[in-house]
């Protein structure tokens, strides 16, 4: 304090300290500047008090009024169902082939539907809906049972090959080479003939040995020209699209041990609107097909093939 | 300048803290009171005003001149209507907010922080309120230091009630630039306003009356950054409230100056000046960050002058350099040519440049907008026929305020084809068209699709107004394949 004195540049009192000297003007703050710091700490008590805030050994202080973040999660949920509550009721009435009459109510059923699949979906479709080998691809414009939206509700609801559902997609393509229907060598004229269908191979003595083995064999499924049957779930051969894969080997493979895919029977898992949901947002996915025309139920096939 | 040899604080701890000094700024009239009263009442007239300008825009858009509307993200401006693609239009106006200030600052000083600041504004205000209440400087000194009775704490309520009052229309006013005033007003009254009208109208109405009411000039002291900035800004060709030391020092009272006039200089230390400061500074100590040069002690100085029978301006606007050229003899050049000096000219020029660069984008913008998204999850489709179909999401933006059709077509990509969720595939064709609602953007899928074996490559998409064909707007993309690029 001994060194405290006027500054003579600036008439203004020193703090008294000096470093090498260098010495500090006194320019006091203003008080209220005080009172704020105040005010900050006992917000910061307050804050303390009402809201969890202070670690302890197993758990923090949980706060006076009780709000958690995991609370106010579950109340914006439940504001939100609380929001959506009659837009889902309007879809859960609505028949799956009168959604379409009521655009505002398609694109709030297909932005459910968005939500929806990439829960249950996408584990098999993938995150786009663009599937994988073994595993559809929804977007394409292939479909193995039909891509109305009405057989795509029918398909969701019921699932594919599910044990205990009476309407689920059930077909079986027989093992033609594991069960020795077929010798290896008429297995590879088919796959030829297959092959030939889609243009993947020309023409060749033996793809026309494997017209009569098809004929025979596969038209009853397939269709007499390979085109599918969309009542049994038998893909076209003569596209560009290939479940398992279209290569030589591929086609073989599948001949002679055949892998047939499931899909949950969702009407058991999932509430009606969201399969709806789900349905119109598979739909919209840029393969979807009109509704058949001339009154066939959904469940038939577009074109029987005989 | 003698050394102070006594110690205020001698054998006490420093003090660290200041209290505030409370200002009793005294009446005064003349030439810049007057021209603060002018700039006030636009500044009020316009705050308060604005949002009841009513504009006609036809049945689509709001009717309201100004108006932010953040729900529907839209800005009006009179014929402006400014959407959030095109917000750089308001980042440029703040750009050129932030010019306007420095031109300011270099043409005339710190007119801001005197004349047009809203904390200027309002404390001016409410000075006026307390000169009304409690009278002028010596009265409300006196109730300062009185004791409180019920006659003082009468006249505080009533002064801190008009305060409040003065402070709720202000806060009150701020909300009705972001919805249509009338409707507002009616639902602010009836309780049906939305809760972030009623908490924003409460916010403000308490920073009013405290930062206008209370904290006046220690915002400008202490706060706010605008003074500081200003200490980097001035310099020596730059107008300030300028007290001519050499022609006031050394201070002498008339009666001194009676016995030996060349002994002194023209201050009679009657600290007038001081006395009508709002920030309640002393001019004589120089240019101080406390100095809003609000120009009052110059019209109270000039009075003093005018008594004393001696020149005006011995406080008085000035850059320092003419203060030194008329401390050597040469008469004090006129204010309006100080004003230009080559700073100035180039800021305004490039405020100029920034101006007119917004008013001719402003005049040839487009009021069409696209944006595309591709869809990159699938990235490309391939269809049972062989085709390859790529996804996307289209953003079309109708800015005008009429319901328009617009068309979306391909430019780039030979024997592309295209459908949406509103035209089939079989109707597939090289370009759509969409009817837009006034004022609306509306989002398409397009599904664009290619013959087999195509290989990735680049394109646009083009929109086109069809009842103006100079309005089109385009967005590139990508079409993906399995294949690669040529």
């Amino acid at each position: 304090m001994a060194n405290k004195r006027i500054d003579h540049e600036t008439q203004t009192e020193t703090v008294g300290h000096e470093w090498d000297g260098i010495e500090e003007l006194n320019t006091p703050l203003p008080r209220w500047w005080l009172w704020t710091f105040y005010a900050t700490i006992v917000f910061a008590v307050g804050y303390c008090v009402v809201y969890p805030a202070i670690p302890m050994l197993n758990r923090g202080t949980e706060g006076y009024v009780g709000w958690t973040s995991r609370g106010q999660l579950d109340a914006d949920l439940k504001a939100q169902q609380g929001e959506r509550a009659a837009t889902v009721a309007a879809i859960d009435a609505t028949p799956i082939e009168k959604l379409a009459d009521n655009p505002p109510l398609m694109r709030a059923a297909v932005a459910g539907g968005a939500a929806a699949f990439k829960v249950n979906c996408v584990q098999c479709h993938g995150a786009g809906a663009a599937g994988s080998a073994g595993f559809p691809n929804l977007n394409d414009d292939d479909w193995l049972w039909g891509g109305d939206i009405a057989t795509i509700h029918a398909t969701l609801v019921h699932g594919i090959r599910q044990h205990g559902d009476t309407a689920t997609r059930a077909s079986a393509m027989p093992a033609f080479g594991k069960d020795a229907l077929l010798t290896p060598a008429q297995i590879e004229d088919v796959a030829s003939y297959v092959l030939s269908l889609s243009g993947k191979e020309t023409a060749s003595p033996a793809s026309q040995r494997g017209a009569q083995v098809f004929t025979d064999n596969c038209a009853v499924c397939h269709g007499p020209a390979g085109k599918g049957q969309r009542q049994f779930g038998a893909p076209n051969l003569t596209d560009a699209i290939w479940l398992y894969g279209g290569n030589r080997e591929d086609v073989v493979a599948q001949i002679t041990a055949p892998k047939m895919g499931v899909m949950p029977a969702w009407g058991e898992r999932l509430d009606p609107a969201t399969v709806k949901m789900l349905a119109a947002y598979v739909h919209s996915l840029g393969g979807g097909e009109a509704p058949p025309t001339g009154g066939t139920t959904p469940a038939e096939p577009l074109a029987p093939a005989k | 300048m003698t050394i102070h040899n006594k110690i205020p604080s001698e054998g006490r701890p420093s003090a660290l803290y200041a209290k505030r000094e409370p200002v009793f700024n005294r009446r005064i009239d003349g030439k810049f009171r007057r021209l603060k009263w002018a700039i006030m009442a636009v500044c009020l007239i316009v705050y308060w005003g604005t949002p009841w300008l009513r504009w006609n825009r036809g049945p689509h858009a709001p009717d309201q001149a100004v108006l932010i509307d953040l729900a529907h993200r839209r800005f009006y401006m009179f014929g402006i209507e400014i959407w959030p693609q095109e917000f750089y239009f308001v980042a440029g106006l703040l750009i050129m907010a932030g010019v306007g200030l420095f031109l300011v600052t270099s043409a005339v000083g710190r007119a801001w922080c005197g004349y047009a600041c809203p904390q200027t504004v309002w404390t001016d205000l409410f000075q006026h309120v307390d000169r009304l209440i409690d009278g002028d400087r010596n009265a409300r000194f006196r109730l300062y230091k009185a004791p409180w009775g019920p006659a003082k704490i009468a006249r505080r309520l009533l002064k801190w009630t008009i305060y409040l009052a003065i402070s709720f229309v202000t806060g009150g006013a701020w909300i009705f630039y972001f919805a249509d005033a009338p409707t507002l007003q009616q639902a602010f009254w009836t309780g049906t306003a939305a809760p972030v009208a009623y908490a924003t109208t409460f916010v403000l109405t308490m920073t009013t009356f405290v930062l206008g009411g209370f904290m006046r000039e220690q915002v400008c002291i202490y706060m706010c950054p605008w003074p500081r900035i200003q200490t980097a800004m001035l310099d020596e060709k730059s107008l300030i409230v300028t007290y001519k030391d050499w022609r006031g020092e050394p201070r002498g009272s008339v009666k001194k100056k009676g016995r030996d006039p060349l002994a002194f200089g023209d201050c009679i230390d009657c600290d007038q000046c001081v006395a009508v400061c709002p920030t309640g500074i002393d001019i004589r100590e120089g240019p101080q960050i406390g100095c809003i040069t609000c120009g009052l002690c110059i019209d109270a100085c000039d009075r003093v002058m005018k008594d004393i029978g001696r020149p005006r301006g011995l406080i008085d606007y000035a850059t320092l350099e003419d203060s030194e050229r008329e401390k050597a003899g040469v008469p004090a050049t006129r204010h309006l040519k100080l004003i230009w000096h080559p700073r100035t000219i180039v800021y305004l020029a490039v405020w100029s440049a920034l101006g007119l660069g917004m008013l001719f984008l402003l005049g040839t913008r487009v009021h069409t907008g696209l944006n595309v998204a591709k869809d990159r999850n699938p990235p490309f489709i391939v269809l049972s026929d062989g085709s390859i179909r790529n996804a996307y999401t289209l953003r079309l933006r109708n800015m005008q305020d009429r319901p328009r059709t617009l068309e979306v077509s391909i430019l780039g990509l030979p024997g592309a084809r295209m459908w949406s969720e509103d035209v089939g595939r079989e109707n597939a064709a090289p370009s759509l068209r969409r009817p837009v609602a006034a004022d609306e953007t509306q989002a398409m899928r397009a599904y664009v699709v290619m013959p087999a074996g195509t290989a990735t490559r680049p394109f646009s998409f083009r929109l086109r107004a069809l009842d103006d064909p100079r309005e089109s707007a385009t967005a590139k993309a990508t079409f993906d394949t399995p294949g690669d690029e040529p």
